[in-house]
């Protein structure tokens, strides 16, 4: 656990020293908060005391972001070298997997953290459904964790970094409309399959307050298989 | 602690870059491993820092294997890699910190440790800048501490002087010595004066295979077998020379290296020497002799020999 830490921990302070993290913080409240409280389906114009239009501007720019940011945690250590460097410390393939994934999952915590302001203002404004939010936001977590898991695993195996960013993309787009738009071309047990695939279907029921087992096991087990298959890569290098 | 490869045998696709290599280290002991270019030394060594499995075999480092229990031997193990690695956008400082806490060392020793590893690397100028920002000698420098820092007792250094300039080749291996007599040290290079000058033993590795073991005077003598002269004389004639050269009992074979200058290269048939002979000739003819120099295979050619075919 120790090494994980260490390991999430140096990842962390790279984001921060590289300005990535600064950009990434900036550019998403920037964006969020413009779609939240100034332009288009903001909170006044919609008139209700909820964050959906926030969620939503999350949850595509999250979409977007996670990508960029776990491009180089496998494939960069691997250009550098540093990877070498690494695994010939006393430090397991799982525990360098987990650290480069709790260090991204980390930076988006830190990157949803100031929004917490936007609840309280709305909360000062009207009647809150305390529960939805609080959902929502685990909702937003677990999303960023799938889309964490699948960037690492792209960034398995592709060795360039930019590679590895476009083919998280694209493997991501088929959780985030691919599927759903299939669901809603298709009826019957294919329909329900596309439609449970999909991963908008996952996180409105959880941002609508509801806490399903289903859901659950659907993120965490994205989750695990990716992290699973990347380690496996990583364990199978012949470098 | 001593290290056992058993029949290591590595594959990247139908080539086999290790085949079958065994050999055994033993506590205390400083082996160079040398070879040429793609001979199988960085896969070896990969392979003792437990970066990747071998196919075939396994390698135990004081009684563990590296399939069964690597993070016991990455734990005893300090490794520098061949380009050495290193996170340029940390400072040396940090980045020391962080080895030293994936090592575990207690928190209380750490900046002792870091202090130390400054000192010994020579790195007291630079301390504060940032990797990226160093020479390759300095970063080098780094790379050794960095494989230091937790005291290991083995330490497996990858090509350890490429890039530096002489004086820091010779710090370097000043500093490879004095770690030398604590820790199991395996170092690679091509440079074969440089292991010549810090190793107990040689390890020739060629294809995969290693061709040669033992000491560097054991190889001396391995490849030394006939005499061989240098020899130059004058007062005569080359052709009579030669030729009254060539009725020495005792001579193999001559080679002309200067016609002008006269000089030969003589070789003795096995185990004789024709040293005697040549001066009674040359007193008998009236030729006078400018030169006699016996010449001493030296490293690289025994190497060449050895690692050419």
């Amino acid at each position: 656990m120790k090494q994980i830490l260490h390991i999430a921990s140096r990842e962390l302070s790279t984001f921060f020293d590289s300005l990535t993290a600064y950009v990434l913080i900036v550019i998403f409240l920037g964006f969020s908060g413009f779609f939240t409280w100034i332009y288009g389906a903001d909170v006044f114009f919609v008139g209700q005391a909820n964050l959906n239009t926030f969620f939503t501007v999350a949850y595509w720019s999250l979409f977007i972001f996670i990508p960029a940011l776990t491009m180089r945690s496998i494939a960069g250590e691997l250009k550098a070298g540093t990877l070498e460097l690494l695994l010939t410390k006393p430090v397991s393939d799982w525990q360098l997997i987990f650290g480069k994934f709790l260090s991204t999952l980390l930076l988006i915590a830190i990157a949803l953290a100031p929004t917490v302001i936007y609840y309280f203002t709305l909360w000062a404004i009207g009647p809150v459904d305390h529960s939805a939010i609080l959902l929502g936001y685990v909702g937003l977590l677990l999303m960023s964790m799938v889309y964490i898991s699948i960037g690492l695993l792209a960034s398995c195996i592709a060795s360039n970094p930019i590679i590895a960013s476009l083919a998280a993309l694209s493997i991501g787009i088929f959780f985030h409309i691919i599927f759903d738009v299939l669901a809603s071309n298709f009826v019957g047990l294919i329909g329900s399959f596309f439609s449970y695939m999909s991963l908008s279907t996952h996180f409105e029921s959880i941002s609508r307050g509801v806490v399903d087992t289903k859901d659950l096991i659907y993120f965490f087990s994205i989750v695990f298989f990716c992290l699973f298959t990347s380690k496996m890569i990583l364990s199978n290098r012949n470098l | 602690m001593d290290i056992v490869v058993e029949h290591l045998t590595k594959r990247y696709g139908p080539q086999k870059a290790v085949d079958n290599v065994s050999f055994r280290v033993k506590a205390g002991e400083v082996l160079g491993f040398l070879g040429p270019n793609g001979a199988g030394k960085t896969t070896t060594m990969k392979a003792m820092a437990c970066f990747i499995k071998p196919e075939e075999g396994d390698i135990l480092v004081g009684g563990y294997s590296i399939h069964d229990h690597p993070e016991i031997i990455k734990k005893n193990i300090g490794y520098l890699a061949e380009n050495n690695p290193l996170y340029q956008e940390m400072n040396i400082i940090d980045f020391l910190e962080f080895v030293a806490k994936i090592h575990g060392i207690p928190k209380y020793l750490i900046p002792e440790r870091i202090l130390d590893m400054i000192r010994t690397c020579g790195l007291e100028g630079e301390k504060h800048k940032l990797i990226g920002e160093l020479s390759k000698g300095y970063q080098q420098r780094v790379g050794l501490a960095q494989a230091l820092i937790h005291d290991p007792d083995i330490l497996i250094l990858d090509e350890p002087t490429t890039g530096l300039d002489p004086n820091q080749i010779v710090e370097i291996r000043e500093l490879i010595k004095r770690i030398g007599k604590e820790k199991t040290v395996i170092l690679s290079s091509h440079i074969l004066a440089e292991v010549e000058a810090t190793c107990d033993r040689i390890l020739i590795i060629n294809n995969g295979r290693i061709v040669v073991d033992g000491t560097a005077a054991e190889l001396r003598k391995q490849a030394q077998g006939n005499e061989i002269l240098k020899l130059g004389v004058q007062g005569g004639n080359i052709d009579h020379i030669f030729e009254s050269l060539f009725e020495i009992e005792t001579i193999d074979s001559i080679d002309i290296i200067d016609v002008d200058k006269q000089l030969f290269e003589i070789q003795s048939l096995p185990n004789t020497t024709s040293v005697k002979s040549i001066f009674d000739t040359c007193v008998r003819n009236n030729y006078y002799i400018t030169e006699l120099t016996p010449t001493e295979k030296k490293l690289e050619d025994i190497f060449r020999i050895l690692t050419l075919h």
